[in-house]
Order: C-alpha cells, then sequence, then structure tokens
C-alpha cells in the first residue's frame, strides 16, 4: 500500500479494501518511524488528521466521495491551515496557528476529501535550494542522508521519497517544487503563474509564487492538479479560466512530438552524469516518436542575476508584514516601537531571509530603482521573449533540472552565490511564468536525476501527457530509496 | 559596483533590522557577492524593452464595493503578541 498510485490507492478506498482511516494510521506509523532521521515533518497532529480520515470515510459510505477522498497528503508548512501551525519554516512564525485555510488547502481537504498528515519542513519562507535555512533544521536525502533534499519544498520532497506520504503539496518561486523532486526521484509540477490560488500561501515573490503537486508520478500529479488548480477571486492574479482536466490527455501517443533543446543548457555548467542521464532520456523519447531541434534561450544566462533582483525586491516589501504587531514573534525586551520592530525582525528572521530582505530594499531605494529593479525587469521580458520564440519551433522544451544531483548537507551552506547557481536551469522559467516539470530520469553515483520539461503558458495537460509517456517506458520513477522500509 | 559598511547599516535600518557591526561585516562581504553576480545585467542594453512586472500582461480585477468579510476579530487577534479590547498593543507613539 506505501508504493501504491493514488489511482491504486483511491480503487482500494472505493472497494472498501482499505478504510481512509487505516491509510492514514499506516503513514503515520512511517511518519513517527522515520521522521526523526529525515525531519521532513515540523508539525504532525494525528488527532486533526484522523478526523479528517473519519470523514473521508464517511464520505465514501455515503457514495459522495470524489476521485482522492480519504487519500493522505503531506502539506507544505507555506500554507495556512486553520487549526495547524503554521511556520514558513521560521522562527518568526514558530507559534502561529493560522485562522484561516489557504484556498488549496480548502480545495483538497473540504471539497476533495484529501487528508492532510501533517506540514512539512522547507527553507525558511521558500528562501533556499537545500532546506538548511529552516529554523527546523536541515532536512535529509532518504536517497543519502548526508546530503540535501533540495528546496525550498524539501520537506515535501523526502516525505514522498521515503514514503511517509503518498504525495505532497510545494511552491515554487524559482525552482522550489522542481529542484528537490529532482534531488529526491520524484515527479514536480509548477504550474503556470496564476492557475493554483496564492490565496493563503505565505508570499515570498508574488509575481513569481505558484504551488504545485510533487510525487511519484506524472499521473499522480494530474489527478492532484485537478484538485488545486482552478480561479480564486480571493488572489487578484489567479486566472478566470476554463475548468479542465489535466489527465485528460496522459495517455495520448508521443509520434510527432517536437521537443526543444535549448543549447545553453547544455553546455559547461552541468556535471557530465547529469548531462548523460538527461542526453539518455532525450534518446528514450525519440524512440518514443518525438523528435529534438535545437532552440536557443540566448538570455537564459541572466536568469539568475535578474531573478535576485526580482525575487529579494518583492520579499522585501511581503516580509515588511512581519513587525511584531498583528502576529508572530515579538522580541522580549525592546524600547521604543521602532526598537520593537528592529529587534523582532533581527532575532526572529534567519539570515538568508535578512540577506534577501536587504537586497530587495536596497535595490528598491531612490537611485538604484532603475539600475537594478527596472533593469531586471526589462531582462525578464528579454527571457520571457526568448521563449516565445523557442515555441515557435516546438510543443515542449527539455533539459535538465539541476546542475547536479544532491551536494552534501553544509557543501554550499556558506555561499550564498553558489547555492542561488543551484536554480540555473529553473529560474528562467519562472521568470516567465511557464509550467515546468521534473521528471526522473536516472541515477549518477547512486543518487537521483532529474529531466525538466517545459510547455508553453497552460501546457499543463500536456506537460503531465509527456511525462506519462516516458514513465510507461521506463521505472526511474519506481525506484525507491533504501534503507526506508 | 561595492557597498560600503555604512550602507549597509543604512539598508539594514531602512528594512528595521537591527545588525551589530559583526554582522554588518560578514552581510556586506555576501551582499558584495551577490552583487557582483547581479552586475552581469549591467553589460545588457536594454534600451526599448519593456519592464515585464508580472508573468501575465493583465490589468487588476475590479470587483464591486460590498461587504465580503465576516468579522472575525477574535480569531485573528488571538495570534497577535499582545492586545487589549480589540485593540493591538504597540509600545506608547505618543508622548
Amino acid at each position: 500500500m506505501i508504493d501504491a498510485s493514488l489511482k491504486q490507492l483511491s480503487q482500494a478506498l472505493a472497494a472498501k479494501q482499505i478504510s481512509s482511516v487505516e491509510l492514514t494510521q499506516l503513514f503515520l506509523d512511517r511518519i513517527e518511524r522515520l521522521n526523526p532521521t529525515l525531519n521532513a515533518f515540523v508539525t504532525v497532529d494525528p488527532e486533526i488528521s484522523l478526523k479528517m480520515a473519519r470523514a473521508a470515510d464517511a464520505r465514501i459510505a455515503a457514495g459522495t466521495a470524489g476521485p482522492l477522498t480519504g487519500i493522505p497528503i503531506a502539506q507544505k508548512d507555506i500554507f495556512c491551515a486553520e487549526g495547524w501551525r503554521t511556520t514558513c519554516g521560521s522562527k518568526m512564525l514558530a507559534n502561529f496557528v493560522s485562522p484561516y485555510d489557504a484556498t488549496v488547502i480548502r480545495k483538497m481537504e473540504a471539497e476533495a476529501g484529501l487528508v492532510s498528515l501533517g506540514k512539512t519542513n522547507m527553507d525558511e519562507f521558500a528562501m533556499g535550494s537545500s532546506n538548511e535555512t529552516s529554523f527546523f533544521g536541515p532536512v535529509r536525502n532518504p536517497w543519502d542522508i548526508s546530503r540535501v533534499p533540495g528546496g525550498s519544498s524539501g520537506g515535501s520532497a523526502a516525505a514522498v521519497a521515503a514514503r511517509l506520504a503518498p504525495a505532497a503539496t510545494g511552491t515554487d518561486t524559482g525552482g522550489s517544487i522542481r529542484q528537490p523532486a529532482a534531488l529526491c526521484n520524484l515527479t514536480g509540477l509548477k504550474p503556470t503563474y496564476g492557475v493554483v490560488s496564492r490565496y493563503g500561501m505565505i508570499a515570498f515573490a508574488s509575481s513569481l509564487d505558484q504551488g504545485g503537486p510533487m510525487a511519484a508520478s506524472a499521473e499522480d500529479c494530474a489527478l492532484l492538479l485537478n484538485t488545486m488548480a482552478g480561479f480564486d477571486e480571493r488572489d487578484s492574479t489567479s486566472l478566470d479560466r476554463p475548468r479542465e482536466d489535466y489527465a485528460r490527455d496522459l495517455e495520448k501517443p508521443l509520434a510527432g512530438l517536437k521537443i526543444g533543446l535549448p543549447k545553453e543548457f547544455f553546455g559547461e555548467g552541468c556535471d557530465a552524469a547529469v548531462m548523460a542521464a538527461v542526453r539518455a532520456a532525450i534518446a528514450e523519447y525519440e524512440k518514443l516518436g518525438a523528435t529534438t531541434v535545437e532552440v536557443s534561450l540566448p538570455n537564459s544566462h541572466l536568469s539568475v542575476p535578474a531573478y535576485y533582483v526580482i525575487a529579494p525586491a518583492e520579499a522585501s516589501s511581503n516580509l515588511s508584514r512581519f513587525d511584531g504587531v498583528r502576529y508572530g514573534f515579538r522580541a522580549e525586551d525592546y524600547g521604543n516601537l521602532d526598537d520593537m520592530y528592529m529587534k523582532s525582525r533581527a532575532q526572529g528572521f534567519g539570515a538568508e531571509v535578512k540577506r534577501r530582505i536587504l537586497i530587495g530594499t536596497y535595490v528598491l531605494s531612490h537611485g538604484y530603482y532603475d539600475a537594478y529593479y527596472l533593469q531586471a525587469q526589462r531582462i525578464r521580458r528579454l527571457i520571457a521573449n526568448d521563449f516565445v520564440e523557442a515555441f515557435k519551433q516546438c510543443d515542449v522544451i527539455m533539459g535538465p533540472t539541476s546542475p547536479s544531483t544532491a551536494f552534501k548537507l553544509g557543501e554550499k551552506a556558506a555561499d550564498p552565490v553558489q547555492m542561488y547557481l543551484s536554480d540555473i536551469y529553473t529560474i528562467a522559467v519562472s521568470l516567465a511564468g511557464l509550467p515546468g516539470m521534473s521528471v526522473p530520469c536516472g541515477f549518477a553515483g547512486g543518487l537521483p536525476v532529474g529531466l525538466q520539461l517545459i510547455g508553453n503558458y497552460f501546457g499543463e495537460a500536456q506537460l503531465l501527457n509527456v511525462a506519462h509517456r516516458y514513465q510507461q517506458a521506463t521505472d526511474w520513477h519506481r525506484r525507491r530509496p533504501e534503507g526506508m522500509a | 559596483m561595492s557597498l560600503t559598511l555604512e550602507q549597509v547599516q543604512r539598508i539594514a535600518h531602512l528594512a528595521r533590522i537591527e545588525i551589530s557591526e559583526t554582522e554588518a561585516r560578514t552581510t556586506q562581504s555576501h551582499l558584495n557577492g551577490i552583487f557582483q553576480l547581479i552586475e552581469q545585467m549591467q553589460a545588457v542594453d536594454t534600451t526599448g524593452v519593456e519592464p515585464m512586472a508580472h508573468a501575465q500582461d493583465l490589468s487588476q480585477r475590479l470587483r464591486d464595493d460590498v461587504v465580503t468579510e465576516e468579522d472575525r476579530r477574535a480569531a485573528y487577534q488571538a495570534v497577535a503578541p499582545e492586545t487589549e479590547a480589540g485593540l493591538y498593543l504597540v509600545p506608547k507613539v505618543i508622548e
């Protein structure tokens, strides 16, 4: 049961082979046993989870269940969930019990009947690529516990990889779903910006943040996206589009598919063993009937510099709300109001979050706005235009998700710039607002490698189709780490 | 470009983050490393390029000007560090 797909779990629940309470307890037991090693969950509350499971069982008995009713899921601790401690990986929110539900949580729990198993660890305020910036300590990669799981959705990735949960939610601002999915051998999807509501998803960089599923397969991701996506009037940038069934095209043959290979993603800067696995995956696609064409994203090398202006600028504004007044941490001792702000923020935020707030404050300050913020926004346009041109020649774009496999804990923690370069292949996609996926495509030195699939705007169903057909022909996504039985 | 220690301290003040001199020095070296990366942008001529603020070129939706939220003041204030009689308490601002 622990390795079952969501479809199999759904069938088992419908056939009454197992109840949601039993299934939930099975995963809660695994969390209790394995989480002390992995630190994937920061909050588990069996009482709430089992209550949801009982409600799901009642819906199944009454014949009012949806396709995912009763299936347990791990929630990234960036989603506000009523009655749950919601920390965003920060001391600032270490004791914050959310008074309301994020739209994603409401849709998954109240509408779809999924059972939340708990809240997963993450880089503080989603700022990181290794899960080492969490106030609650690093998460360990189930494939090698001396290594990082990636970030910022590292807890969600480790939880699903070690089967502490059948699937999880994640969020992606510059690669935070795709990179941990790659490092932990998962399938993860960052939808087109605006497809999944940001309401109740604690804001990092509002023009980039997007929630999405992390699971064992493209099929699981499609079923989850069906529950997560949809217009939400409470999110001012939510897109009002007709409902889609993201699983509708899963089985479509790939004959005639045109895959664009950006020459910038196949040059220097990527580990040779990672590149070999990616090339082997592309050869497999050719066997499935796809053809490849070289494309160019000539400004992609500017994506990391532009991102580290835009994301911190938005973050410095978003995180100004944490002032020790209405919620969150307040320093013990302080003098006047200004001193209270300064001490609460100095003590409540970790080093990486402070760095980004300072970068953002600087690039938005008088005299520097044009040189940095406006210039970054112009480069963002050039990067987005590169994709528009590339998609004139192909249906999907492929390349590596991450330039390396999972690195050692501590290896890049002291050098912010090295850490930022972990996301060289994912950030351009985020700046353009396009959908992107990571799909398991092999191993290098015993560690998972991810293939990145990039689609055109609203190409989620096609991306899932392209990933699913590959997963029918390969079994990389079914490999499980040893020692996590 | 390279930030001076005084600039780092000024930015920290603007961001309302207390910073010691030791912290400011470490921060200065980290920020200068990051800005070296960011400087790559300056080599690009972007004359005439429309800045892209957002992934979707849409104008903000407007909604009818009607009350949509219910009164949940008690629930929202339950998570505040200090409240009294429905108000948030902070140090005295006006002498």
